[in-house]
């Protein structure tokens, strides 16, 4: 088994589904049919497979497990898969999320069912591909490609602005990126390899000090508009709120997690004196992403753009627990990540749910919705608390750690990121009266059905997993432990390192 | 084995190729000539032939380096890549004209006749290896091409694009007559490896640099860089649609791969001289590329812009001046005519009636009307912005790791940044296609048009699974030069 190249099968798996789907001919009902058949077999053995990693991993080593090797491109550029306890559970997240998305688009997608499904199985490969890549241009490879199917989902199947919307995601995202291409062609000509293992390892030794802040600032251009941070952040609400429902569990659930990624596969074990000197710089920024964005999200009339808002001050305490450089702020980075790409998945589906039957997502339009939807009124309030971050649901899990992390590294970015907690429980809370609780007065409300029995199937599950990951967060935390410590070790000895030979006067 | 006889007195294997070429081109047209029109397609045909022979023979020609004349003219295995391209490209761009042409009753047996013998003055001048030759090659190649730009010669565009590409080609022309001038007082040599030889021995003289200066401006203005290149909008836009898919391949070709052996070869002494000139044609090239296409309603006109910002890309890998920078210009070149021919297929499959379209706004709802055509189609133009996986992202990775190499940061970043804006209007396209509401159908493409349409864009697609192949082509043919 060890000689299978699993991580290959699962990566390129979608792709056969999505040439599947190619050869199904028709644009009748049964056509249509096939193809979502074909999508949620192919996302479902892709999950099925991607648990083979996890049953075979060994958590006791920080070292790359799974690895594979080929020629690619020739000279030291190849072709590199692996996984280690950082990557593993966000392969996990995507495989999972992936059969949610198909179900949730069965009826909601009427037009270009086969483009539609052709387009998310592609999108999940490059996915996948980004979290298993370990050489650093089939990294980009993967990372760059996932623009093209995400602008056409957004553009074709998204809601009035969708234009707009799919432009600025794509022309922001790329700009972003360019710059992060040019800091890995340098890395290549200093270093002598492409190869991520190798770079992490000789990296830190290999980049002056100099060519490190130049290379973190670089790569930080991709990450924060990826993660999205706060000043970058504003393609975010609107890809958000005009792309279809699954587009936005997407979005929300894995592909602002590539950015935090990014950050703990390069910018902290690659560059670690510049992120050591570049903390406070992103502290500020987090903070300013919790305090501002949770006030903008305030404001909201939108539902989507609301938890469009919260995802934005959710991700400053990834962003911040990462850059506490520490074990706690990491681990619960890496765990508010999987957290938040469960909660605010399924918030997206829920929004769905009633989208589906209502066809707005203004706020003010629904209202007393507990009274005809019971069962929609409990799964929705077991998001909004984790969400909120309440003591027993997996959000509050991460959003503790990274407190503590940034805490111990800087009490003052805690204190402040700590109001964000406050005003998430305002936004949450109050998004969740308006909608549910009340009377319902409404007209168009009287006959809205409560969660059908596909509905239901989508949302069980995640329910499940929010509470079981907050009572118990031990599966991802065990994963992720050593490769973290190792990560955080060698951060800290390469400040160490720097701070001594900055005493020693030069000879 | 001619290689092995001692000293012959004339080896005309190198020259084999543009012999095939030049010799064919004159039996096909006293053929012509003697039938009358309706020996075109039979003439095609024939010309097609031609090139595809000329192209195998450059590939069976052995591997040693070769010149014949006293050295102006070589072939080595530079020479060699870019010949193949530059022959393919032309012998592709026939197979697309022909059933246009056709139908806007243009059909001439002249047509392929006049490309055969651009093509031969392709190959002389990638094989050029004095200034002479370089000349010769140049002028050969032009004077076709403005005869066939202006081949639909009833209609007042098609003679402007042509009267405007010789004027200004005359011109340009001229200068790099004056600039070959100027060098050749001031190194006493017109052999490329001579004057290298030249200048090696002393500092670079201010009037070598004029001649330089006006060496790389008569180059500039084959390959339309800016400053040289207001001609190329109004002669892609003004030549009928085939015309201009040959324009913007297989010449193009031929000017940069002269561009890069010219300076490579001949002036490395003087590298920093020519490279801040490179610099200059590249960024200026890539941000008139990115910025003037944008507000492009036609689509020729775009390409011609997207053309101009290509180059500049291209000549991004020149401006390193390094062999790492050379095969980034060979590997672009190669996978950008590829591109180009791809997308004029669509361009010249672009007809309502009997009538050709080309407005971008014609290709509205192309992803519902003809699905196949617009997925081609958007496969291309993201290649052509540069967006992995796609073959036109790896095109870019080996100019601008050149560039990186070579230290020039400003470039880069420039160049990268000018490709975000370039983005915008290949997108602009791809909207059209896939989220506006059809307008009215195209007429059935052909099946020739089809091929390379998909021909292409699966080059494009499937490029990213085994690219070895012409990376270590370019890598050889970028080796010859050094």
């Amino acid at each position: 088994m060890s000689n299978a190249p699993i991580l290959s099968i699962i990566t390129f798996l979608p792709l056969l589904g999505a040439a599947l789907i190619l050869l199904v001919r028709g644009d009748d009902e049964a056509a249509k049919r096939n193809i979502r058949m074909i999508a949620l077999f192919a996302t479902l053995v892709t999950f099925g497979l991607s648990l083979i990693p996890v049953w075979l991993f060994n958590p006791a080593t920080a070292e790359f497990q799974f690895v594979e090797r080929a020629a690619w491109l020739g000279g030291v550029i190849s072709y590199r898969m692996g996984v280690d306890g950082i990557s593993l559970p966000l392969v996990i997240l995507t495989t999972f999320l992936m059969p949610f998305c198909i179900l949730a688009s069965w009826v909601s997608i009427e037009k270009r069912v086969k483009e539609y499904m052709i387009a998310f199985l592609v999108l999940e490969t490059l996915m996948i591909g980004v979290f298993c890549a370990l050489d650093i241009v089939l990294f980009y490879l993967f990372f760059e490609a996932g623009l093209i199917p995400m602008f056409l989902i957004i553009g074709i199947w998204g809601g009035k602005r969708r234009v707009y919307a799919a432009y600025k995601f794509f022309l922001y995202t790329l700009l972003g990126s360019v710059l992060m291409l040019l800091a890995i062609m340098a890395m290549i000509f200093a270093a002598g390899t492409s190869d991520i293992a190798e770079l992490i390892k000789t990296g830190p030794q290999i980049f002056s000090r100099d060519m490190q802040f130049w290379l973190w600032l670089a790569f930080f251009a991709s990450f924060a508009v990826k993660m999205p941070m706060w000043p970058v952040h504003t393609w975010l609400p609107d890809a958000h709120v005009e792309a279809p429902t699954a587009g936005s569990v997407i979005l929300a659930g894995v592909l602002l997690k590539m950015g935090g990624y990014g950050f703990l596969r390069f910018s902290l074990p690659m560059f670690p004196e510049a992120s050591a000197f570049f903390a406070p710089f992103v502290f500020t920024l987090s903070v300013i992403a919790i305090i501002y964005t949770s006030l903008v999200a305030l404001m909201q009339e939108d539902i989507k753009k609301l938890i469009a808002y919260s995802s934005v001050a959710h991700m400053g305490f990834v962003t911040m627990g990462i850059f506490a450089g520490n074990a706690e702020g990491i681990q619960g980075a890496v765990f508010q990540m999987i957290s938040h790409g469960i909660v605010s998945g399924a918030l997206f589906l829920c929004v769905g749910v009633v989208y589906d039957r209502m066809h707005t997502r203004e706020i003010a339009a629904y209202g007393g919705l507990v009274n005809r939807m019971p069962i929609y009124a409990v799964i929705f309030m077991v998001f909004t608390m984790a969400n909120v971050g309440l003591p027993g649901t997996s959000g509050f899990v991460g959003e503790f750690l990274t407190l503590m992390g940034t805490f111990k590294s800087s009490t003052i970015a805690a204190f402040l990121a700590t109001t964000g907690v406050i005003l998430s429980a305002g936004y949450a809370l109050w998004l969740y009266r308006q909608v549910v609780w009340g009377e319902l007065t409404k007209p168009s409300l009287k006959a809205i059905a409560d969660v059908d029995r596909r509905e239901l199937t989508i949302l069980v599950p995640l329910v499940v997993l929010t509470i079981f990951f907050g009572v118990y967060p031990r599966p991802i935390l065990a994963t992720s432990e050593v490769a973290v410590n190792a990560l955080v070790e060698s951060y800290k000895q390469a400040n160490g390192a720097a701070r001594t030979a900055a005493a020693v006067p030069p000879r | 084995m001619v290689s092995t006889m001692n000293a012959p007195v004339l080896d005309l294997v190198p020259i084999l190729p543009e012999l095939i070429l030049a010799l064919g081109a004159m039996a096909l047209l006293m053929y012509g000539v003697f039938t009358g029109d309706r020996s075109a397609r039979t003439v095609t045909v024939g010309a097609i032939v031609l090139l595809v022979a000329a192209a195998v023979t450059v590939m069976l020609i052995g591997g040693t380096p070769r010149s014949a004349f006293n050295g102006s003219f070589l072939l080595d295995g530079f020479a060699r890549f870019m010949k193949v391209l530059a022959f393919l490209g032309a012998a592709v761009a026939l197979v697309l004209s022909q059933d246009f042409l056709r139908r806007e009753r243009i059909e001439k047996f002249e047509f392929p006749i006049l490309i055969l013998l651009s093509a031969t003055g392709m190959g002389v001048l990638i094989s050029a290896g004095d200034l002479i030759a370089l000349y010769m090659g140049l002028e050969l190649m032009s004077l076709a091409l403005y005869v066939i730009a202006s081949i639909h010669r009833d209609n007042a565009k098609s003679t402007e694009a042509g009267l405007k590409y010789f004027v200004l080609g005359a011109l340009s022309s001229g200068m790099l007559l004056y600039g070959c001038s100027l060098i050749y007082g001031f190194t006493g040599t017109v052999q490329l490896a001579g004057i290298a030889a030249a200048l090696k021995t002393g500092p670079i003289s201010l009037g070598l640099v004029f001649g330089l200066v006006f060496l790389i401006a008569g180059m500039a203005f084959k390959v339309s860089a800016v400053p040289f290149h207001m001609w190329t909008p109004d002669v892609y836009e003004g030549a009928p649609s085939p015309v201009t898919a040959f324009f913007a391949a297989a010449p193009k070709v031929a000017a940069i791969a002269i561009f890069a052996r010219v300076l490579v070869t001949g002036f490395p002494a003087a590298t920093q001289q020519w490279q801040q000139i490179v610099v200059f044609v590249s960024v200026g090239s890539m941000l008139l590329g990115a910025f003037a296409a944008i507000g492009q309603t036609n689509i020729k006109r775009l390409m011609a812009y997207s053309s101009i910002g290509h180059m500049g890309f291209a000549l991004v890998g020149l401006a390193a001046g390094t062999a790492a920078g050379v095969q980034g210009v060979a590997a672009y070149i190669a996978i950008y005519m590829i591109m180009t021919l791809g997308t004029f297929a669509c361009i010249i499959a672009m007809r309502r009636g009997d009538e050709a379209v080309e407005t971008i706004d014609d290709l509205a709802g192309l992803s519902r009307t003809n699905p196949l055509m617009a997925a081609a189609l958007a496969a291309l133009l993201f290649s052509l912005a540069g967006i992995p996986p796609l073959a036109g992202f790896f095109a870019k990775w080996y100019v601008f790791s050149a560039a990186i190499e070579a230290q020039l940061y400003t470039l880069a970043v420039i160049g990268v940044l000018s490709s975000v804006v370039g983005c915008y209007y290949y997108l602009r396209i791809v909207k059209l296609m896939y989220f506006d509401e059809p307008a009215p159908a195209f007429s059935p493409v052909r099946i020739e048009l089809k091929t390379v349409l998909v021909a292409s864009a699966l080059f494009n697609t499937l490029f990213v699974i085994y690219p070895a192949p012409l990376v270590a082509a370019a890598a050889a043919a970028a080796r010859a030069l050094f």
